[in-house]
């Protein structure tokens, strides 16, 4: 019971910054028909950021100015790669960001090193929340999800509820009318794709510390999002919280569950061990199957139903 | 980006006269490398050319012909490898009796094999989500092979003997000069093989869906299939460099099969130019050069491959291949020489601006150097040294003066080309 | 019945809760040339989409011949007979005009998916190709790439390649749009030439062709067929007037 709401609690705090990550890779591909593959680097260069903007400023000022810094990067990226490259087709977008990704990699083993960096959770939020049965909740946990939660509402509520939210929402989907209606819509994807960057700023903020901040870290969290997004279904941002949420828990549970095929057969009385036939393929555990579960998923998902769960957009 | 030779009709066809003459040539070149490059590690550099060669080349199937940008093609080439390692191994031990010389067979079919699998559920779309799914599933093999440790071997791979079965006609595949022999005997006949396949229905078919998929229906071909079927044969040839990898390298691990390894290919193919046959040749032979020869001198290669990538896709998208052919109607009318003098002044300015960014990013990295003793360096016959603040003021200079200058000297490019392509037009070479 | 070449029956198409067609039927005779007339937004275009298969049909159904082939893909479709041509012109721009034209002959000729023939030494695919070519009009600039053509060169080709898989059903979807007067004639006497024995179905806005070229007429209002028959007929009839040719139409 207690490992099952830790677990639980501990892949919901995990799937909200997998949806920080995927809406801003939905919104970027939905207006920009662009699959941002350096979008995790973002997540990467938000950690960071974050980590050298703390040496100096502390935490909280990290946490505002990190993101921004990558959304400026962002926003340089758009105008001055993207925008070039966008008159070669979708092809040549996705291999730009592609070897974007690559570069920012090395970048940040050219200037922080190829080891990870001591990047900490703050004092201020280094405490146990609470304590369930014999676990300790760290605080910090806490406060991602707070920041998550409270950072998607705002994003909800720009898109809805405001002016430029609108002319945002009018531009996924047609893009050619409401440039004719005189708004600057470069304009309006430099934005989007910035306040995607920033986003996944954020995330890595939040998730550098959390986790660890290494180069490593853009690929080893860039695929998931994929497969959540292609899981959800391109273009809708519904879908990738469904399966950000879904895939956050598969890998956390996954990970956390060390029993394999054979210990179900063991408990049942079917007497399996090493000299049995199928042993070394019944031995593998849940948790060393982990890596490739959600990949997996997404393929039996592109099997059953290929626009996702609520896909709507293909290409 | 055009597909050079679906332009008009082939004059011969893959073993018409003059064809056949023009395969003569590259099969006399590939024999007399050796003996024009004769260090050890000239030889191990030309075997590893032409594996990739055979790579990028099953690889532009893909994407040139057919328009199906891939992030996972090393699965195939990493499957053929890991098929043919054990298959040697079970000579080795005595199990079954195959020649090694054939040895990239049973990669092919094993990439054939899972060609045939994997792309039954990834060709039924085109574009972005079959970039998506192809990297899914590469990261999901890739995974399983730390899992299933007895067929990939876990951490430390599958070490094979090349030796395995003797010698055969007293040639046992030891030295690099035998190996070599094997791939350039393999290499020119995948070449051929996939040179030919673009003259087939098929080949044509592929570029029509590559170019139109709906219209492709509409003549009556469903572009699923073809789609299947192209990368069904790619990852054939795919994995028949993966088997002679095998054999070169007498290991194979799980980053064989990586998305490093499908990332590099992609490059390759890229830089070489998807718009033209022989453009992933070029990129496989300067992307293999510049691993091996640049990675000796400095850290930073990887990241001045990145960048150079960047480049090639901002200002020239069709690649290397397509840099050389859109000077053919300068060269063939007499008005190149008109390009040459802003082409010098502009490599001239280049080499300085590279120069002074090439510095630049060294004197990063030796600054995070450990030991002191390393942190100095030369360039070019100038000395640096990341602790000193002139070294820097150097540096900086350098690279603002080259970008200054590079920038100048690209006008003057830009006008010799305003001269030169209304006269082009005027004698009807474009 | 079996005398039809295609039959529509109490076709449905709705996108959403917007319905587009409401219930068409229409029977095409053999060797007829059956001209799809009505104001914009009618549904013409939508209607070939179904027949073509490029759209699922909401509700109905469509026979090739007597054979249903109602919701089949288009690949499927087209290769039981029929054939379609592209408001907005739809070819394959990097390839040739030759080549165009071949990979529209390839399955016809039995081709298939061969990946072990060399397309050069398939005679009967390069004759059937020169003779499309030829038919019309480009054996001159067969080796040009698709893209340079001029407009009405490349409408003539897209009728090259709609013919040339030798499809009995032929549809043309405004072949003539945004044609010169002369332009037109040129296209209209190739069709006429192109369709000799087949069955023609022609979404047209240019009525003089239609008079020119259709045997029989129908009228598409609203997703609804208000007539059909002969061009004499449809001329006088009221509700056409009345909703279509009013004024004078070019």
């Amino acid at each position: 019971m207690e490992f099952f709401l830790v677990t639980l609690l501990n892949s919901l705090s995990y799937g909200l910054l997998l949806f920080m990550l995927s809406s801003g890779l939905t919104l970027i591909f939905s207006m920009m028909g662009v699959l941002n593959f350096a979008h995790a680097s973002f997540y990467m260069l938000g950690a960071y950021f974050a980590y050298q903007m703390g040496l100096h400023t502390g935490f909280w000022a990290a946490l505002f100015l990190s993101p921004l810094a990558v959304g400026a990067v962002g926003a340089a990226t758009e105008r001055f790669g993207l925008r070039t490259v966008h008159k070669f087709g979708h092809v040549a977008e996705l291999l730009f960001t592609f070897g974007l990704a690559y570069v920012i990699e090395e970048i940040v083993h050219l200037i922080w090193g190829r080891a990870p960096v001591d990047y900490r959770v703050p004092a201020s939020l280094d405490f146990t929340l609470f304590t369930l049965f014999t676990t300790q909740y760290p605080a910090y946990r806490g406060f991602m999800m707070l920041v998550s939660v409270g950072m998607l509402i705002g994003l909800w509520l720009l898109l809805t509820r405001t002016r430029i939210g609108m002319i945002v929402q009018a531009s996924l989907t047609h893009p050619d009318m409401v440039e004719a209606l005189g708004h600057n819509v470069p304009r309006v994807f430099m934005f989007v794709f910035a306040g995607g960057a920033a986003l996944a700023g954020l995330a890595g903020v939040l998730g550098g510390n959390m986790f660890i901040t290494e180069p490593g870290m853009a690929a080893a969290v860039g695929t998931i999002v994929f497969v959540v997004v292609v899981f959800g279904g391109m273009g809708s941002l519904t879908g990738a919280f469904i399966a950000s949420l879904l895939i956050g828990g598969l890998q956390t549970f996954s990970v956390a569950l060390d029993y394999s095929i054979a210990d179900v057969f063991n408990v049942i009385g079917v007497g399996v061990g090493p000299e049995s036939a199928w042993y070394g393929l019944a031995s593998i555990s849940v948790a060393q199957t982990a890596p490739v579960l959600p990949y997996l998923l997404m393929v039996l998902m592109l099997i059953v139903r290929p626009r996702g769960l609520m896909g709507t957009r293909e290409t | 980006m055009q597909q050079s030779i679906a332009l008009g009709e082939p004059v011969a066809g893959v073993l018409g006269r003059r064809r056949l003459l023009f395969w003569f040539a590259v099969a006399a070149l590939f024999a007399l490398l050796p003996a024009a490059f004769r260090q050890s590690f000239a030889l191990s550099m030309l075997s590893q050319m032409g594996i990739a060669i055979i790579f990028a080349l099953s690889y532009n199937m893909l994407l040139g012909q057919t328009g199906l940008l891939s992030f996972g093609h090393a699965v195939y080439f990493g499957l053929g490898a890991f098929f043919t390692a054990h298959a040697i191994n079970w000579v080795g031990a005595g199990r079954i009796w195959f020649p090694i010389t054939f040895m990239p067979l049973i990669g092919g079919l094993a990439g054939l094999f899972f060609g045939l699998l994997f792309g039954f559920v990834t060709t039924r779309r085109a574009g972005t989500p079959f970039a998506m799914i192809s990297l899914g599933i590469a990261e999901m093999v890739a995974a399983s092979a730390l899992m299933f440790t007895a067929f990939f071997g876990g951490e430390g791979g599958i070490a094979t003997n090349r030796t395995a079965g003797g010698a055969l006609l007293g040639v046992d595949y030891g030295p690099q000069i035998q190996v070599y022999y094997l791939i350039a005997g393999w290499c020119l006949v995948c070449t051929i093989a996939m040179f030919a396949l673009t003259q087939t229905p098929l080949g044509r078919m592929a570029n029509a869906v590559r170019d139109n998929p709906e219209r492709a229906m509409f003549v009556g071909y469903n572009p699923t299939r073809v789609r299947w079927l192209m990368l069904s044969l790619s990852a054939g040839f795919a994995g028949v460099a993966g088997g002679l990898s095998a054999i070169n390298y007498e290991i194979v691990t799980a980053e064989t099969l990586g998305v490093m390894a499908s990332g590099s290919v992609v490059l390759m193919a890229f830089i070489g130019g998807i718009g033209h046959f022989w453009g992933p040749v070029v990129g496989a032979i300067l992307v293999t050069f510049l691993q091996s020869a640049l990675s000796t001198y400095t850290q930073a290669w990887l990241l001045y491959f990145g960048l150079f990538f960047l480049v090639i896709i901002m200002f020239s998208p069709g690649g290397i291949a397509n840099l050389i052919t859109m000077h053919k109607p300068a060269w063939q009318t007499g008005l190149f020489r008109r390009l040459i003098p802003s082409y010098v002044l502009a490599a001239a300015t280049g080499a300085v601006m590279m120069t002074g960014f090439v510095a630049l990013i060294e004197m990063i990295y030796h600054y995070e150097a450990k030991e002191a003793s390393t942190r100095a360096f030369g360039i070019l016959g100038l000395r640096l040294d990341p602790e000193t603040l002139g070294s820097w003021l150097l540096t900086l200079a350098l690279l603002a003066a080259g970008v200054a200058l590079f920038w100048w000297a690209s006008r003057f490019v830009r006008r010799a080309w305003d001269t030169v392509t209304p006269e082009l037009q005027a004698r009807g070479a474009v | 019945m079996s005398n039809a070449a295609l039959t529509l029956k109490d076709v449905h198409k709705s996108f959403g809760r917007t319905a587009i067609i409401s219930g068409v039927s229409l029977e095409i005779g053999r060797g007829e040339r059956h001209a799809i007339i009505g104001p914009n937004g009618a549904g013409k275009s939508t209607l070939f989409n179904l027949i073509s298969g490029r759209f699922p049909v909401s509700s109905g159904r469509i026979e090739l011949k007597g054979e249903d082939i109602t919701n089949l893909e288009p690949h499927v479709i087209n290769r039981k007979g029929l054939s379609r041509s592209f408001q907005i012109t739809n070819i394959f721009p990097r390839l040739s005009v030759y080549e165009n034209v071949r990979c529209a002959v390839l399955w016809a000729a039995g081709s298939r998916y061969s990946f072990w023939q060399r397309i050069g030494a398939l005679g009967a695919v390069r004759q059937r190709a020169d003779e499309i070519v030829e038919q019309i009009g480009m054996t001159k600039r067969r080796h040009k790439l698709a893209s340079v053509l001029t407009y009405a060169e490349q409408r003539a080709l897209e009728i090259g390649i709609t013919i040339a898989g030798g499809a009995e059903v032929i549809l043309l979807d405004e072949p003539t749009a945004g044609m010169s007067r002369s332009e037109t004639d040129d296209a209209v006497e190739l069709i006429r030439k192109v369709t000799q024995d087949k069955t023609l179905v022609m979404v047209e806005h240019d009525m003089s062709v239609v008079f020119n070229l259709a045997d029989r007429i129908s009228v598409l209002v609203y997703g609804e067929v208000i007539a059909s028959g002969p061009p004499e007929e449809i001329r006088s009839n009221k509700a056409v007037q009345e909703a279509y040719l009013g004024t004078e139409q070019h």
